[in-house]
């Protein structure tokens, strides 16, 4: 279900990339008019992040984490049926602003004040689509918690489970600390608005820079709630066809844990160029150098584990080779950002926009993508079809970076982000990038094909489905029985390891 | 085998730690609201009471350009204007700067003028015991107005500053003003 509709939003939010790529694909204003345009910015990015990347990590994580941990299913169902429903209301109510009296919000999916207090009557409908949002996601992230910590199987220690469970639980302890900071956050808005507060209007004393620290307190923590549970998937995928154990595991959890807790102390590096004194950058900029050296540690595990491995290139593993590499690139283009006189030059460019694409769609989304192809076989019961699986990676990797890389060019060039025109000396490039966009978009399609297909029927899978796969999720039949587990597994150290 | 009640307890401690984010958010206001206030960072300006204001001894050594500047908030219909460009002062002597501002419309406006100093480093250090922008201002139908500040530089403005500016923004009144200097 969660995985479903984040198909959908990821289609909705997709179709919106490509009339904002239509618009960019030619200097000059061809389709939409700039209030529409901004809005298509706005609201592409809260359903891409909202719709489509967080729902399908809480999907993956309903789905496996109980038959990872050995458990018949979900410590709360009723509350996880509660989550998901929750979550078509409130897009809903974001999407029908886009027919409202003064169009959908246009300020920006971070809404900074004074301008998102400028929106018309879709601001409180855009208010409390991300209250429903954020209920939803520490409904689920409660749910998560709850079931690894009470319901494992006997002999399956903290440090035995498997990565991807481990990096939902710490995702789940970031939701949990940060989304109600965005809940208060945007109440203060509403209250700012319509009840005669100051806390973000000069005139009353209050300051708007204080929203940009509110909200990138929560922000900096949501990139990541995004970005682990990526990184736990590909610690799955890649020991599987690499026939190795994951190397440096131990490593891995606690990196996965010191960037959870360093995400808390780096959010004014959204914010270098608000005015901060010399101090405070300077902090911010270490802070977030620091965040590369556990992502350093991780990207060197992966790799070391592949070492003499004695490796397959199916798409699962496809995807995820492109997801270390490109993640990597979107990693270095973060650490330039990171350093704040750089920043000050790149701050709003398309270089942003570039790096935050690398790390979300060529990183969050390809890891999703390897988690279906990786897992559909144990869902389903029957084989996708691997050839069009292949294509599909094929047509998606060299289309993106066609879509994205030449963003870093008119970034550095200066370009600024979320304008609908820009000047001629950008066409060259944008058109590119246009025809990259377009691209990507159509072999999506292709991923909704090999899907249903694979629905649908194909050649049997075994219940161990990849050879080197190893854990408890694949001692079961595929696809598994509705309460796996009702007689806990008996775990031991070598079911584990490879 | 599976532990209802542990269950429960995990998922009200989580739901608590919920609520006490929630709250840390709003926490978050008036501690940006201290942390500025100590450190001077959001460009607010000082004050200085009149027992302070005796016992000032002027730096007749050191000449500091203050220049100053206006705005309007886009949706007041005022405009704003410094009587003077800039002035060289000494640190520790006071001065008086006068601005004048206008109605441009046929209605009373309450107004509020925000001030901010730049570079922020110097703003604690330009001390008001006198200023239009410590209360709210009426302006008739067309009025003309006179507007005073009275300030003072601290002596211990930091070395390196030459020169700052000082300006003022006025916003339309907002019912519920907090503190405001």
């Amino acid at each position: 279900m969660y995985l479903v509709f984040s198909l959908i939003m990821f289609f909705i939010g997709g179709s919106m990339a490509m009339i904002i790529r239509a618009e960019l694909f030619q200097p000059g204003l061809q389709f939409v008019d700039p209030q529409f345009y901004n809005s298509m910015v706005t609201v592409h990015a809260l359903v891409m992040i909202f719709g489509a990347v967080m729902p399908a990590g809480v999907g993956l994580a309903n789905w496996m984490i109980p038959i990872m941990i050995g458990a018949p299913d979900m410590a709360l169902p009723r509350m996880n049926n509660m989550s998901f429903w929750i979550m078509p209301f409130a897009f809903a109510l974001l999407l029908s602003t886009l027919f409202m009296d003064g169009g959908g919000p246009a300020g920006g999916w971070t809404m900074y004040p004074p301008l998102v207090l400028q929106t018309g009557k879709a601001f409180p409908f855009l208010i409390f689509a991300v209250h429903f949002l954020g209920i939803s996601s520490i409904m689920g992230a409660i749910n998560i918690i709850a079931t690894v910590f009470n319901m494992r199987a006997p002999g399956m220690t903290l440090m035995r489970m498997p990565l991807f469970v481990w990096t939902w639980v710490i995702t789940a302890f970031l939701l949990i600390a940060s989304l109600p900071v965005l809940a208060g956050a945007v109440t203060m808005l509403l209250t700012d608005k319509y009840f005669g507060t100051s806390f973000f209007s000069a005139a009353g004393g209050g300051d708007p820079v204080l929203f940009q620290h509110i909200f990138w307190f929560f922000g900096h923590p949501e990139v990541y709630i995004l970005a682990l549970p990526a990184f736990g998937i590909i610690s799955q995928i890649i020991p599987t066809f690499a026939r190795k154990p994951l190397f440096g595991y131990a490593s891995m959890v606690y990196a996965t844990a010191s960037i959870a807790i360093l995400s808390f102390f780096v959010w004014a590096h959204h914010m270098f160029t608000v005015g901060l004194p010399i101090n405070g950058e300077l902090f911010f900029m270490y802070a977030t150098m620091l965040i590369a050296v556990p992502t350093g540690v991780k990207v060197f595990n992966w790799i070391a584990t592949m070492w003499k491995g004695a490796m397959t290139f199916e798409a699962p593993m496809l995807f995820a080779l492109a997801f270390v590499v490109l993640f990597t690139i979107g990693g270095f283009s973060g650490l330039m950002l990171g350093i704040t006189p750089v920043d000050f030059q790149y701050h709003d460019t398309y270089f942003v926009v570039a790096h935050f694409h690398y790390v979300l769609l060529t990183g969050a989304i390809f890891a999703l993508m390897a988690s279906a192809y990786y897992w559909l076989p144990k869902w389903t019961g029957n084989m996708y079809d691997e050839k069009l699986g292949k294509i599909h990676f094929w047509a998606s990797a060299i289309s993106a970076n066609v879509l994205f890389f030449p963003q870093h060019f008119l970034g550095l060039a200066g370009m600024p982000r979320r304008i609908p025109d820009y000047s001629v000396q950008f066409a060259d490039f944008n058109m590119i990038s246009s025809l990259g966009g377009f691209a990507y978009g159509i072999s999506q399609l292709l991923f909704v094909y090999i899907v249903v297909k694979c629905v649908l029927g194909g050649k049997k899978a075994t219940g161990q489905v990849w050879d080197g796969a190893r854990g408890l999720e694949w001692t079961l039949s595929s696809p598994p029985p509705y309460h796996s587990f009702s007689k806990p597994p008996k775990v031991t150290k070598a079911l584990m390891e490879y | 085998m599976i532990k209802v009640r542990s269950i429960k307890r995990t998922s009200v401690l989580l739901s608590l730690f919920t609520l006490i984010m929630f709250g840390f958010g709003y926490a978050l206001v008036p501690l940006y609201d201290v942390f500025c206030e100590v450190t001077g960072l959001n460009g607010k300006t000082g004050r200085i009471y009149n027992e302070e204001a005796k016992q000032l001894i002027t730096d007749n050594q050191r000449l500091v350009t203050i220049h100053f500047d206006s705005n309007i908030n886009g949706n007041l219909a005022w405009k704003l204007k410094a009587d003077q460009k800039f002035l060289k002062v000494n640190p520790g002597k006071f001065y008086s700067v006068t601005y004048t501002v206008e109605n441009m419309i046929n209605e009373e406006i309450v107004g509020q003028a925000i001030p901010s100093v730049s570079p922020q480093i110097a703003s604690l250090y330009l001390k008001k015991s006198e200023c239009f922008c410590f209360r709210n201002q009426v302006l008739k139908p067309g009025e003309q107005k006179k507007l005073t500040v009275r300030f003072e530089l601290d002596r211990d403005l930091p070395k390196g500053v030459e020169s700052l500016t000082l300006s003022y923004t006025f916003f339309k009144a907002v019912k519920d003003n907090k503190k405001i200097s």
